[in-house]
């Protein structure tokens, strides 16, 4: 009869994926540094209004003064006098909804697509990929702006039109991702006893194919935020709603006399993309099997 | 039909095609495969790459689409259920496949990965599954303790074992194993192996056995298959097949098996292929094996031999042969 | 005349699990002309062995602890990376499991060859195409001219090999190293690749390491045999002596669990023999034989002691408390 394979051995840990990288993602500073980065200055900007009740819009002392010359204005002010260190706190807000929501919106549509297409193949898939083509080959910024201007330039549509532009590289990346997954065996085991299509795509083959997208929905977070500073530069974004983008567009004509005004919200949303890519390569090394045992 | 009564038309694979692509570059992956499975037999099909033993396991299994011939379980033609019928039927045949590392699910427990079948057929009550899986992992030669582990913390022997178990769950009485032990290292091929056979004398299982391993399959199947290029080139009963093989391509597939005490410098009297296969698109029009055939004449080029029998359960598709 | 000497060599590797002994004083001889088989299971550290010939043990986690590799006499161990590059190619070639991953897609295979004998020969480009051209029709390739100007997914597998073994034998080796050469091909295109080396070994006298997990191919092309077991060699001697009358349990055991292909089956079906268990693993290794948890013939010195290869008087030998004893009391 057969002998068993571990007779002897005590049972291993076992431990879940998920726990396995996030004890990876923990062992790397950078990561770690990344995480802290963006703890920051997302509890800054949840909370920091409530502590700095300073209204951004509120003309508060002479216009570009610099940092540190008054009390009031401890950050200076803009072209029009109004308090730096109020819209850098109130600013985050409207910056990082635009990039959650516009990854988010990405991540959905992006899964959609490539999840049927790379499942289903066939017509489904060519349908599906000349339709993504399509969006593909649009000039995005130009896109977004026709959006912005035939809606109104108001957060939801400038979150909508980044994400509307920048599903089409996440639904090709999980129809590739999905293409390899359902040719693995397990995929046939589980078609063979008795797994339907729909458990097959979003309980067996997207779990896997999770990790690449999350890292790509973690950096796309990163390209709408600039891509939403792009916008209100050029004025395409809501102007009652304090962003850092916002702050960059309105102060570009004083750059060379207000360092301030500019360098000061680019620095923040320097900060923010710092930290997401810095999370999106930890994740990036979490999911990856190979450099889990080391 | 009374042979399905007892078992001798158990499995009954008539003119299978499988073909694939487009037309004008159509790869004959199968190509007009017959042949019949008693009840409780092994039958192995053994074969080069790009012989299409594969493709017939999956096409077999209804895991790749059928284009044209039959597949017939007890009598049922499960070749053309589609939908909710063939998910039902799927209970009666299952498969355990070659790679242990990409036939497990990385993201279950092996508890869940056996726990799956039962759940999905809706196999006993759901109180009553923990203790089938444990009653499974236990036939299979793990402990049930082992089933809160993932995949990646077993051995590759053992992560077969957690495929047989699966496998097993629906009491299937088909088994298509497509290299089950290739992927193995030697010593735990014997492991499995003796598992599949006892297994097989328990729940009177039947195999198809797909391999290219010539001494394994010697070792466990009952009737054997050769296959080249898409198609069944000879099939006879286990010691007939090795002892008196009749076609040329399955003389020399035997002679290219290194053995164990054969003498050294023996070699020159083998038998060697010259050349590569033709492809699967473009097929000649006479014997597909012709182009490297050492006993080749003029008729080979021009008409394909039919499987025939030379003596009882003994069929070869050669011009040239009994 | 000896080529190549393996004398006592001890690899490490780093894990987090601690100190891994990969090799544990291993002790090989090749001579000039003779084919020499080194068998286990994965994981035993043949391959590990051919690295260490090669110097690309990975560094790190790993690093040759101690021991000397001689190639014609000259210590190979301590040599600088650019000299290693010289003894790699123009003095030891090595062929790969995996044909297709080790050729370059981008350049023809003629093309490849040649770029190996240039990088180690003064040879004008034109020169160095027609000795590709010469080494690929030297390994059986039909049409070699053609060939040549084939890039890589052109061709099948076993031409793939082919071209590999072309290519590490470009600039005519002392010492061939084959790891597994054969495990990705057919049956039949094994069958030629076995001739073609055994043809080659004899014509150019080149020594030749066949690394493999496959009693039947050691029988059909070795003229010698180590068996190895996590890390250490427990049974050397030839091919004769090995497998018509293997000494060590393990040896027994590789070659009696393997259904060989025979001639004239038997009518019954008998179980296979099995090695029970796994592998161990080579961080908890303790004092005594590592094949003793598995081992049908396991005495109480073996879980204490670690047995030490005991040669014969005809050169077989084997690493076996139970062997040792036995042989004793004849």
């Amino acid at each position: 009869m057969t002998v068993l394979d571990t007779k002897d051995e005590s049972l291993p840990r076992a431990e879940h994926p998920a726990a396995e990288a996030w004890r990876v993602f923990r062992s790397r500073p950078a990561a770690l540094f990344g995480l802290l980065l963006l703890s920051i200055i997302v509890i800054v900007s949840l909370f920091g209004p409530v502590l700095y009740a300073v209204d951004p819009f509120e003309i508060v002392w002479a216009p570009l003064t610099p940092p540190f010359e008054t009390e009031t204005a401890i950050l200076g002010t803009d072209n029009l006098g109004r308090d730096m260190l109020a819209g850098l706190i109130v600013g985050g807000r409207a910056t990082l909804l635009v990039g959650v929501t516009a990854a988010l919106i990405t991540i959905i549509i992006g899964i959609l697509v490539g999840a049927l297409a790379g499942y289903y193949l066939g017509w489904v898939d060519d349908v599906l990929m000349r339709i993504t083509e399509f969006f593909q080959v649009l000039p995005p910024l130009l896109f977004a702006m026709v959006l912005v201007t035939l809606f109104s330039p108001s957060l939801p549509v400038v979150a909508m039109s980044i994400g509307i532009v920048s599903w089409p590289a996440t639904a090709r990346l999980a129809r590739a991702e999905f293409m390899r997954i359902r040719g693995l065996e397990y995929v046939s085991a589980g078609r063979s006893i008795g797994a339907r299509d729909g458990r097959l795509i979003w309980r067996v083959i997207l779990p896997n194919a999770l990790a690449p997208l999350i890292v790509s929905a973690t950096l796309t977070i990163g390209v709408a935020i600039l891509f939403e500073a792009g916008l209100s530069f050029l004025g395409l974004s809501d102007p009652n709603t304090m962003s850092w983008g916002l702050m960059i567009g309105s102060g570009r004509q004083y750059v060379l006399d207000a360092w301030w005004v500019v360098t000061l919200p680019g620095a923040m949303i320097f900060l923010t993309v710092l930290g997401v890519s810095l999370i999106g390569d930890g994740l990036n090394d979490a999911f990856n099997p190979k450099l889990r045992e080391r | 039909m009374s042979d399905t009564a007892n078992g001798a038309n158990y499995l009954e694979v008539q003119d299978l095609k499988v073909h694939f692509g487009k037309k004008g570059a159509t790869v004959h992956a199968v190509d007009g495969v017959s042949f019949t499975v008693s009840k409780g037999t092994t039958f192995g099909i053994v074969g080069e790459s790009g012989s299409g033993k594969t493709t017939t396991a999956l096409a077999v299994m209804r895991l790749t689409h059928i284009t044209d011939g039959h597949v017939s379980l007890e009598g049922r033609n499960i070749g053309a259920l589609d939908g909710e019928e063939l998910r039902e039927a799927r209970r009666a045949f299952q498969i355990i496949f070659q790679d242990p590392y990409s036939s497990l699910n990385p993201r279950q427990r092996a508890a869940d990965i056996i726990r799956e079948p039962l759940d999905l057929m809706e196999i006993g009550q759901p109180a009553e599954r923990d203790g089938m899986v444990s009653d499974l992992i236990k036939q299979v030669g793990l402990r049930p303790e082992q089933g809160a582990l993932f995949p990646h913390q077993f051995s590759g022997g053992q992560r077969q074992r957690i495929g047989l178990a699966r496998a097993l769950a629906t009491k299937p009485s088909l088994i298509v194993c497509d290299e089950p032990v290739s992927a193995l290292d030697v010593a735990i091929q014997a492991q499995i192996l003796n598992l599949m056979a006892n297994l097989q004398e328990e729940l009177d299982l039947t195999y198809l056995f797909i391999s290219h391993d010539l001494g394994v399959v010697q070792h466990i199947c009952d009737e054997i298959a050769v296959m080249y290029l898409g198609q069944i080139v000879e099939q006879a009963d286990r010691r007939t097949l090795f002892t008196a093989p009749e076609h040329p391509y399955t003389k020399t597939l035997l002679s290219a098996v290194p053995t164990l005490h054969a003498a050294r410098g023996d070699r020159s009297k083998r038998q060697r292929l010259s050349g590569d296969p033709p492809s699967p698109i473009n097929l000649p029009k006479g014997c597909r094996f012709a182009s490297r055939c050492p006993l080749v004449e003029k008729q080979c080029h021009e008409t394909p031999p039919p499987l025939r029998a030379v003596s009882g359960g003994h069929f070869v598709a050669c011009h040239l042969a009994g | 005349m000896t080529v190549l000497k393996v004398d006592n060599i001890v690899v490490d590797f780093a894990t987090r699990r601690g100190n891994a002994r990969v090799l544990d004083h291993v002790n090989l001889e090749v001579n000039e002309g003779e084919i020499l088989g080194i068998v286990g299971e994965s994981g035993c550290g043949k391959s590990m062995t051919a690295l260490s010939i090669m110097g690309l043990v990975p560094s790190p986690p790993g690093n040759l602890t101690s021991g000397s590799i001689y190639l014609e006499g000259r210590d190979l161990v301590g040599l600088s990376k650019d000299e290693m590059r010289e003894i790699r190619g123009n003095e030891i070639g090595m062929i790969f499991q995996e044909p297709m991953s080790s050729l370059n897609p981008v350049f023809t295979v003629g093309e490849q060859i040649a770029e190996s004998v240039r990088l180690h020969e003064n040879a004008s480009q034109r020169a160095a195409w027609e000795r590709a051209v010469e080494m690929l029709r030297a390994v059986g390739i039909p049409e070699a001219e053609v060939r040549a100007k084939s890039y890589p997914h052109q061709l099948s597998g076993g031409m793939r090999q082919r071209v590999m073994i072309a290519i590490a034998l470009a600039c005519n080796p002392r010492v061939l190293i084959a790891d597994e050469p054969t495990t990705a091909l057919d049956t039949t295109v094994q069958a030629q690749i076995f001739d073609l080396l055994e043809e080659l070994q004899k014509s150019r006298g080149t020594a030749i390491v066949l690394i493999t997990h496959d009693m039947g191919a050691v029988a059909q092309l070795a003229d010698r045999v180590a068996v190895m077991y996590a890390g250490r060699i427990v049974e050397t001697g030839t091919v004769e002596q090995v497998l018509t009358m293997p000494r060590h349990p393990y040896t027994e055991g590789l070659i009696a669990c393997v259904p060989h292909l025979q001639p004239d089956p038997p009518e019954k079906r008998e179980p296979l023999l099995e090695i029970p268990g796994v592998v161990p693993s080579l961080t908890e290794l303790g004092d005594g034989c590592a094949f003793a948890p598995r081992c049908n013939r396991a005495l109480a010195t073996c879980t204490g002691r670690q047995p030490v290869l005991k040669t014969e008087g005809n050169g077989h030998a084997t690493a076996c408390w139970a062997v040792e004893a036995e042989l004793e009391n004849v």
